[in-house]
């Protein structure tokens, strides 16, 4: 790979050990994926912030950062923490979690990173342009970025974000190339999707068949941008799905070279396959929403639901800090809240220590959750769309 | 003898632990056990810990870097790593940890419970039969 001449005096400890460590990551990494040469990033989003994901050793690796003077040049934001800041007392996350969570938070706020805690950087004002190159480490966030915005990144590892993000570049190889960005198989949907929760049953089926391919959906109809982000959130996760186009719905969908594909067809039988699958108990403990988080759309979805109504058993409503306050102006958190529910900011139920708040079986809405849950969370799983998960909590 | 590429360096023999099914550190495998926890893996209930792992690609969450990071740090980690196709996380993962890999090899050629020999050095597989 080239690199500059300052690239190079960086490589021999000119900047420092933070950098030249950092550095030495990301060229080993272009010298295995053929990068010519590093290139300027617009922004990154850095993965591995819950305390319940990376643990004493991540948390030992950062704070090393942050006391080696560790510092970003560009816009960094960062994923759910395992807690809400704020309001982890009243929502009872254990304490002992809290402390060490708070020195994962104070380790980034250190090097200059946003404390965002959000999955939907693009949501909450991290949004990059058509094209522009990123180095981004939410599994569902890339997806966001790469198919429905159009912009560039490939799969970063938490710490090869940090290390972007840090010297402000990455390697050129992979899907900032556009000979790479080029669909490898065809995804014919012949099913209605109404739901947001189809979505994520579609991407959950989806990702398991093609795995690390790029999917080129023909048949889908319409979807919001919620519905995109629970597809390619849900594909993420049960595969490695980075980037997928939609027939007349995507940005690069049209520019993209789609002859001779492998076919594969979605009918009825295999999104209802799907949701069988992710279906693995009988009656919700808690209903937990916002897997990636909600939008304000999908927030004012819950509050007329929940308006003037008792619940039976809880609600979360997972989002960024900044939807929370635009929720609060709206009123929508009142009415939640009236109805025994709460909108948590900041983490999600993935990476929240619900195993060890006495929950057992989570009623969601999203392939990501239902693919995670009972494995990392040791949670059964009640799939389904919000209007089914909320009349049965209510 | 199959030759790859070298993902991390490094030469290492161990038995291998082999799936057919990628494999998403991060939800899929204990940070402190080393026992792999996604339900319905192949390898659900088996342990990683100083195995030669072999699986075609990584999948899922890209905190899989640091769930690799920590099983090293923990004493719990594979002692190596074969790939068919080794994706940024794994190899991030395997970099910061130190852990030998290698890739483009045809995985079908390991069977589990194979004696591996991994030179991630000059990326070299060695299966003794």
């Amino acid at each position: 790979m080239y690199l500059t001449k300052e690239e190079e005096k960086i490589l021999q400890g000119e900047q420092g050990e933070v950098p030249e460590r950092m550095l030495r990551l990301l060229v080993q990494l272009g010298d295995i994926y053929g990068a010519d040469k590093m290139i300027p990033v617009g922004s990154v989003q850095v993965a591995g912030v819950s305390y319940k994901s990376i643990a004493d050793p991540g948390t030992e690796f950062l704070e090393d950062l942050s006391r080696k003077g560790a510092k970003v040049k560009v816009l960094t934001f960062l994923n759910p923490a395992g807690m809400d800041l704020e309001n982890w007392e009243t929502l009872k996350f254990p304490k002992e979690f809290a402390k060490n969570q708070l020195r994962i938070m104070n380790a980034f706020k250190s090097m200059g990173i946003v404390i965002t805690a959000t999955c939907t950087p693009y949501l909450a004002g991290n949004l990059p342009r058509f094209r522009e190159h990123i180095a981004w480490s939410e599994s569902s966030a890339i997806s966001f970025s790469n198919s429905v915005i159009g912009a560039r990144t490939n799969r970063e590892g938490g710490p090869s974000a940090l290390a972007a993000a840090i010297l402000g570049k990455t390697p050129n190889y992979g899907f900032h190339l556009w000979e790479n960005r080029q669909p490898t198989i065809r995804v014919n949907i012949e099913t209605d999707l109404t739901f947001d929760a189809d979505f994520g049953a579609l991407g959950y089926h989806v990702g398991k068949q093609v795995k690390n391919k790029i999917p080129y959906f023909t048949g889908i109809k319409n979807a919001d941008t919620d519905q995109l982000k629970s597809l390619g959130a849900a594909m993420a996760a049960s595969g490695a799905v980075a980037l997928y186009h939609i027939e007349e719905l995507t940005p690069e969908a049209d520019l993209v070279k789609k002859d001779n594909l492998e076919t594969i067809t979605v009918t009825k039988k295999e999104l209802d396959e799907a949701y069988a699958k992710l279906n693995t108990g009988k009656e919700p403990d808690i209903v937990i929403l916002g897997c990636p988080h909600a939008s304000l759309r999908e927030i004012s979805a819950v509050a007329e639901k929940l308006k003037g109504k008792k619940l039976r058993k809880p609600v979360w409503v997972c989002t960024s800090r900044m939807m929370k306050e635009a929720a609060e102006r709206m009123g929508y958190s009142d009415i939640i809240e009236k109805a025994g529910g709460y909108i948590v900011a900041d983490t999600c139920m993935v990476v929240s220590p619900i195993e060890d708040m006495g929950y057992k079986t989570t009623g969601v809405n999203s392939g990501k959750a239902g693919n995670y849950l009972p494995g990392f969370c040791k949670q059964n799983v009640c799939f389904a769309n919000l209007h089914k998960l909320l009349e049965a909590a209510l | 003898m199959m030759k790859g590429r070298t993902i991390s360096p490094g030469k290492v023999k161990g038995i291998a632990l082999v799936s057919k099914e990628p494999i998403g550190f991060y939800g899929g495998i204990n940070i402190k056990t080393g026992i792999v926890i996604e339900k319905g893996h192949p390898l659900e209930g088996k342990n990683v810990k100083d195995k030669i792992l072999v699986f075609p690609c990584g999948k899922g969450s890209t905190v899989g870097s640091y769930v690799i990071y920590g099983l090293q740090k923990n004493g719990v980690a594979p002692k190596g790593i074969i790939n068919k196709e080794t994706e940024t996380i794994v190899a991030t993962g395997v970099i910061l940890a130190g852990i030998p890999c290698i890739d483009k090899i045809d995985i079908d050629q390991i069977n589990d419970g194979d004696t591996v020999v991994l030179n991630a050095d000059n990326a070299t597989v060695e299966v003794a039969k």
